[in-house]
């Protein structure tokens, strides 16, 4: 079973072009309060770049050096970025939850 | 592999959308994170095993960088959050800077058609100013000393963003000569990076949010391009997601100054000079211990807080005021501007970590109509936000800005460390008001003496 496949860039540009009507439609009318969170959150999903990283990394043969270390650098930076990036926002968010659990509201 | 790419990206879509709504955000982040790593292992296997030693070098290097990550965002305090924001920023950048080399220099990956040329330019581009422009951004947010921002780097700005566009458009008209490429490629990745630098070193203070989600955004185009390069399409569209929301919050935090993205990257207002002369303003100061009694004898009180709250690490004596103020039955609630602190949601965050109750936090939109029901608005660390000028003086910098109506409660008590003008310079007549009093010092101590004076009144 052959499990790879590709897509043409004129279907990347489908894609692009879907994706970006779609992506302001999601995050349209965050409130304030998840504002910091939700730029972290997607700081971390940015790190996605990582998979041209691990792409070069595995197509790269052991003895090209300097291709190897560079296509490493990528992923290494990428996965900072990436785990960094949930873990941070994990942390922010335990907060809020934390905080409703505990505490009643009050009235306004 | 399709499968699970498609799962992947259903799971960031409806995580990114869950990260909208309190209830499920953090439910959103952990489904986002699931999807990547589902994509991640799938991408691994279809790329296949041949190189065995590749495989493990490939786990080693997440299992460090993962380790580094986890590290880094349980040791930094909820103040240095901006910093943090931006250093990730950065190595996303870098990442795609480096990407991107490496596949013209290291890979040969052929790049054949204009199209993919572009994008592999674009993705240079926008990772490059992502990367030193988020470095930048990380050095000022950390209140180090950076070259004060000379007219000269205007000028090299400009010139480095017209060497930018005269690369591009040459390349997209010129005939077919791969053996060109990689060097253009270099080239502008160097300028990119040097344009970063230009860019950001004349945005400062209040303007951070602002740039840190523009920073944010580019970082997401360039993921995209990179994801049309590698023909990924989890990429083109979790950089996308990446982008929207970049640019969402940048016009955002734009829309909540009164400003446009343009004056912002100039690093200036709009108006030049100030209009009115520096006048004597007529300030009446206020004892902590007289704040106390105030405080005592309100009924509902408001707290605006600014970036000079997460400066002085002020927010868990906030919550202990409203505590203090909850067992004589005063009602405490936190007005936060959208543009308050460092980066959007920055002041929300301060406050969490203090473990004050989201119900008691309340937007400038909500109240700023009923502001007159606050018998005492206690302003700690910000000034421009509540600045009357803005509303009512056409000739003032400011004009225009959305403002938290301070200056309609009964009384309101300033927290300053000294008579300095806030970022925009802006005179604050909210002092020339009769009912706004002055409590000079640092906030922390400031709040650490009212709470005093609270338990023994």
């Amino acid at each position: 079973m052959d499990l790879s496949y590709t897509i043409t860039p004129i279907d990347g540009i489908f894609v692009l072009a879907l994706s970006l009507l779609l992506g302001f439609e999601v995050i349209k009318n965050i409130p304030a309060v998840l504002h910091t969170p939700l730029m972290s959150g997607s700081n971390a999903i940015s790190g996605i770049i990582i998979f041209g990283g691990i792409t070069q990394l595995l197509n790269t043969p052991l003895d090209h050096g300097w291709t190897l270390a560079a296509a490493s650098l990528a992923v290494l930076l990428g996965a900072i970025n990436l785990a960094g990036g949930f873990f941070v926002t994990h942390r922010m968010l335990s907060m809020f939850v934390v905080k409703k659990k505990t505490n009643k509201p009050s009235k306004p | 592999m399709v499968f699970a790419y498609l799962i992947a990206t259903i799971g960031l879509v409806q995580g990114l959308k869950f990260m909208g709504d309190p209830a499920r955000a953090k439910l959103g982040n952990m489904l986002a994170a699931a999807s990547v790593l589902v994509a991640l292992v799938a991408l691994v296997i279809a790329t296949g095993w041949s190189h065995l030693a590749n495989v493990f070098l490939l786990v080693a290097l997440l299992a460090v960088g993962t380790f580094i990550g986890n590290i880094w965002s349980n040791r930094v305090a909820m103040t240095e959050m901006p910093q943090l924001v931006s250093i990730f920023n950065a190595l996303g950048g870098a990442c795609a800077v480096v990407l991107g080399l490496n596949a013209v220099y290291g890979m040969g990956t052929p790049v054949d058609t204009k199209l993919l040329g572009s994008v592999l330019i674009l993705a240079n581009l926008f990772g490059g100013v992502a990367f030193t422009g988020s470095m930048v951004a990380y050095l000022k947010l950390d209140g180090r000393k950076l070259p004060r921002p000379a007219p000269v780097q205007k000028v090299l700005a400009r010139i480095s963003l017209a060497l930018l566009l005269i690369a591009s458009v040459y390349y997209l008209v010129m005939p077919g000569d791969a053996g060109f490429y990689p060097t253009l490629l270099l080239a502008i990745s160097i300028v990119a990076l040097l344009y970063g630098v230009f860019l950001t070193l004349p945005i400062g203070g209040a303007d951070m949010p602002v740039l840190i989600s523009l920073l944010n955004a580019l970082t997401g185009v360039a993921t995209m391009m990179a994801g049309l390069l590698f023909r990924e399409p989890v990429m083109i569209i979790g950089g996308i997601l990446v982008g929207a929301t970049g640019v969402l919050l940048t016009l955002q935090m734009c829309v909540a100054m009164n400003r446009s993205l343009a004056g912002v990257l100039a690093g200036k207002f709009a108006g030049s000079g100030s209009a009115k002369p520096e006048g004597e303003q007529d300030i009446r100061s206020i004892t902590a211990v007289e704040t106390a009694s105030m405080l005592a004898f309100s009924k509902q009180v408001a707290v605006v807080p600014g970036y000079g709250m997460a400066v002085a690490q002020a927010q868990r004596e906030c919550f202990a005021l409203q505590e203090m103020l909850k067992q004589s039955d005063v009602d405490l609630h936190f007005i936060i501007h959208p543009v308050a602190g460092r980066m959007p949601g920055h002041m929300n965050v301060l406050l969490a970590e203090a473990n004050i109750p989201y119900a008691s936090v309340k937007e400038m939109s909500e109240v700023n109509n009923t502001m007159e029901h606050y018998d005492t608005v206690l302003v700690i660390g910000a000034n421009d936000v509540v600045n009357p000028a803005a509303e009512n003086d056409p000739d003032s910098i400011i004009y225009g800005m959305p403002i938290i109506r301070a200056h309609k409660a009964k009384q309101v008590i300033v927290m300053k460390r000294s008579m300095a003008k806030g970022y925009s310079g802006a005179v604050n007549t909210l002092f020339d008001r009769q009912n706004c009093k002055v409590l000079f010092g640092d906030a922390k101590e400031s709040l650490e003496a009212i709470i005093n004076e609270l338990k023994r009144i």
